[in-house]
């Protein structure tokens, strides 16, 4: 057991520092994904992160990417969420669409997506939620029908973030609807920009737009488009979803922690009772807890080539943390909670907490999933 | 970074576990546990044999020459496993007062020892010595009716003292509470997951149902966070790192409560037997309790914890 930097991964955090330290102008920090222009200053710095070789650290190098070891991606998201540096632009394509494609994807598929997913050329979304099925995705209803030698989609998907941007979308769809259920599925590559698709943002309780509707009329996709098999669509369905939760824990931490910290700069500016330090330390406690497990969870990884169970609890655990971390700080300015000063942190933070426990997997959805897998508890479907 | 045991730490748990499956299986604890003596004092000797007393005693006074980590192994297993006698009391609570003779003998498995922590001594007729804040003492006194009676209370009369080489090292303490914490919310967890998967009613096994499986769910992500926070803390002590006193407060308050949900939970998943005399539950979930309350209770770790972040003291 060693809880320090070894010497070598001390060096690449002072690497990724002083990088940040150059590149990372101050009116960037703090920035957020939802914010107006996201999408001149987003590719921008997107732009830059990949050129410093940041954007796809751990992708094989044969791939384009760095090909570092996982211990260097926790680096880099610890310190980029520390830095307060804005979410790259391609966060889909680099944390979903490259690893799925790697995984799943055909020669020339890699060939034509990997190297402009690295560059954010091309950005990606993902059309997986639909109106009636979103925990429930097995049950997706978006139509794809061969037809002369191409597929035409008519659907609708829906909590789609990045889709008003995006030029590529990773499209779960339905193509033999009286299939046995996991078996009837198939996973395109849908160029966004082809006739009949059309993107709604949605607004969120912030007042932001991370997240969209898209609609599919009559879209017609090469046969060339699906990844790997007709058919096999849950399959690939699955690894995409493993690499979204297997990203997040570091981002996550460091986050916390960046919050954690505001929130004692608050505390210290103001006279606290009994009960409000109580739950100061409370989150302080969680931030530990949720650290020290993503450290556990990623020498696991690092030495079995496996998740172990604790890299379940991350994802879980920081999304009601960081609930009870907002309506703290909002406690905290008392009266004046309701008044936005600035960019309006706290509120925005308070507001934005609440969909953590819904996205990337419900934290009902969630907790079945540990039930099942780790516990080893009986299905209940 | 590396946040794992290394493979003979490893190896430790394992024999470690082996043993105590073998010599302390749930009856055999019970049978201790509503027994006058409150254990077995033949045990003492097989720990010393086995090595466990002198973990960390230097090779020179008869120990193993390892460190904390390899205690707080031994302290998770042992709580795991609901062991009665003084192993907390003398290698958790004693051992950093005591200069090398002393630790010789308690490796060579000849002096018990205890400490008085809050005017209170855990496992008082079981030892032979007590650290005090004013001193070494003769373990006299009363014991006292508790709760837990896998480990009980004392108090001391009144004795001389004798001066001791060092005193109490809260931290390490803390952090040892939050390793055995550890053990006890894991095997009550275990017991709720078998029961849950067992148990039938409607023609169906309890656990299908998402009040009991995402209840049980809840006691694994906090004793998941709460092993995180104890071998944070273990390695803190260990390493004798800065950060060792914020640290063992932080596991041993989240520990704690995190061990003593997981009974509650574990309780409520079995229904009425879980809440009977026979079911070895109720012995975990006061060992829990016991843990919880020793040192003060969380909000008090916390209190302390507020006051190094706010006021940086």
């Amino acid at each position: 057991m060693q809880l320090r930097d070894s010497p070598e991964e001390a060096a690449f955090r002072e690497e990724v520092q002083a990088w940040l330290a150059d590149n990372l102008a101050d009116d960037l920090r703090g920035r957020r994904g939802g914010a107006a222009r996201f999408e001149e200053w987003g590719r921008d710095w997107s732009r830059r992160l990949g050129e410093a070789g940041y954007a796809a650290l751990t992708w094989p190098k044969e791939y384009g990417g760095g090909g570092a070891p996982y211990s260097h991606q926790a680096i880099l998201l610890e310190e980029l969420a520390r830095a307060q540096a804005p979410g790259h632009i391609n966060v889909i394509g680099l944390g979903m669409a490259g690893p799925t494609i790697i995984v799943h994807g055909r020669e020339e598929q890699k060939a034509r997506y990997l190297p402009k997913i690295l560059s954010a050329e091309e950005i990606w979304c993902q059309g997986f939620s639909e109106p009636g099925a979103g925990s429930d995705l097995a049950s997706v209803r978006t139509r794809a029908e061969l037809r002369d030698g191409r597929y035409v989609v008519n659907g609708q998907k829906v909590w789609s973030s990045y889709a008003h941007l995006a030029d590529r979308c990773l499209l779960l769809t339905v193509t033999e609807p009286e299939a046995p259920r996991y078996q009837g599925l198939t996973y395109f590559l849908v160029d966004m920009h082809s006739p009949g698709v059309e993107v709604r943002p949605l607004t969120q309780i912030t007042g932001e737009a991370e997240f969209n509707e898209i609609f599919f009329a009559d879209v017609e996709v090469p046969v060339e488009n699906v990844i790997a098999e007709p058919g096999q669509g849950w399959q690939v369905a699955m690894t995409t979803l493993m690499h979204e939760r297997a990203a997040l824990g570091f981002a996550l931490s460091g986050a916390f922690e960046v919050a954690v910290g505001k929130l004692l700069e608050l505390a210290r500016a103001r006279p606290l009772d009994d009960r409000l330090r109580d739950r100061i330390a409370r989150s302080w406690i969680e931030l530990q807890a949720l650290k020290w497990t993503n450290y556990r969870a990623l020498t696991r990884l690092m030495e079995t080539g496996a998740p172990g169970p604790e890299a379940s609890v991350p994802k879980l655990h920081w999304s009601e943390a960081n609930q009870r971390l907002g309506k703290l700080a909002l406690e905290l300015l008392g009266p004046e909670a309701q008044v936005m000063d600035g960019d309006g942190y706290w509120q925005w933070l308070q507001l934005r907490s609440r969909g953590n426990t819904i996205e990337a997997g419900t934290s009902e959805i969630l907790r079945n999933i540990v039930a099942e897998r780790v516990l080893g508890l009986p299905k209940g479907r | 970074m590396h946040f794992a045991f290394t493979s003979e730490q490893d190896a430790l748990r394992t024999e470690a576990r082996r043993w105590l499956e073998e010599r302390y299986p749930a009856e055999r604890v019970a049978e201790l546990a509503d027994s006058e003596a409150g254990w077995d004092p033949a045990s003492w000797a097989e720990l010393a044999e086995l090595g466990w007393l002198g973990v960390s005693v230097p090779e020179d006074e008869g120990g193993a020459g390892l460190g904390f980590l390899e205690e707080a192994v031994l302290l998770e297993e042992l709580g795991r496993a609901l062991y009665p006698g003084p192993y907390f009391s003398t290698v958790g609570l004693a051992l950093p007062a005591l200069g090398p003779d002393e630790r010789a003998e308690v490796a060579a498995g000849r002096v018990r020892w205890s400490a008085e922590i809050d005017g209170l001594v855990p496992d008082l007729a079981l030892v032979d010595r007590v650290v005090t804040g004013e001193g070494a003492t003769a373990a006299e006194g009363e014991t006292l009716p508790t709760m837990d009676s896998t480990r009980r209370l004392g108090r001391l009369a009144a004795g001389a003292r004798e001066p001791l080489a060092g005193g109490i090292d809260r931290p390490r303490l803390r952090a040892a509470l939050a390793a055995e914490a550890v053990g006890i919310a894991q095997r009550a967890l275990d017991w709720g997951v078998e029961h849950a998967k067992e148990r039938q009613q409607f023609g169906k096994s309890i656990g299908v149902y998402q009040a009991v499986s995402h209840s049980l769910v809840d006691a694994f992500m906090a004793t998941e966070l709460a092993r995180s926070l104890a071998y944070w803390a273990a390695w803190c002590v260990a390493e004798g790192d800065g950060q060792a006193a914020t640290a063992a407060a932080a596991a041993k308050a989240y520990a704690a409560e995190a061990a003593v949900s997981a009974c509650e939970r574990s309780i409520q998943v079995h229904g009425g037997i879980g809440f009977t005399w026979a079911h070895p539950l109720h012995r975990y979930y006061k060992r829990a309790q016991w843990i919880q309350a020793f040192d003060g209770f969380p909000a008090g770790q916390r209190a302390e914890i507020a006051s190094a972040l706010v006021e940086g003291k």
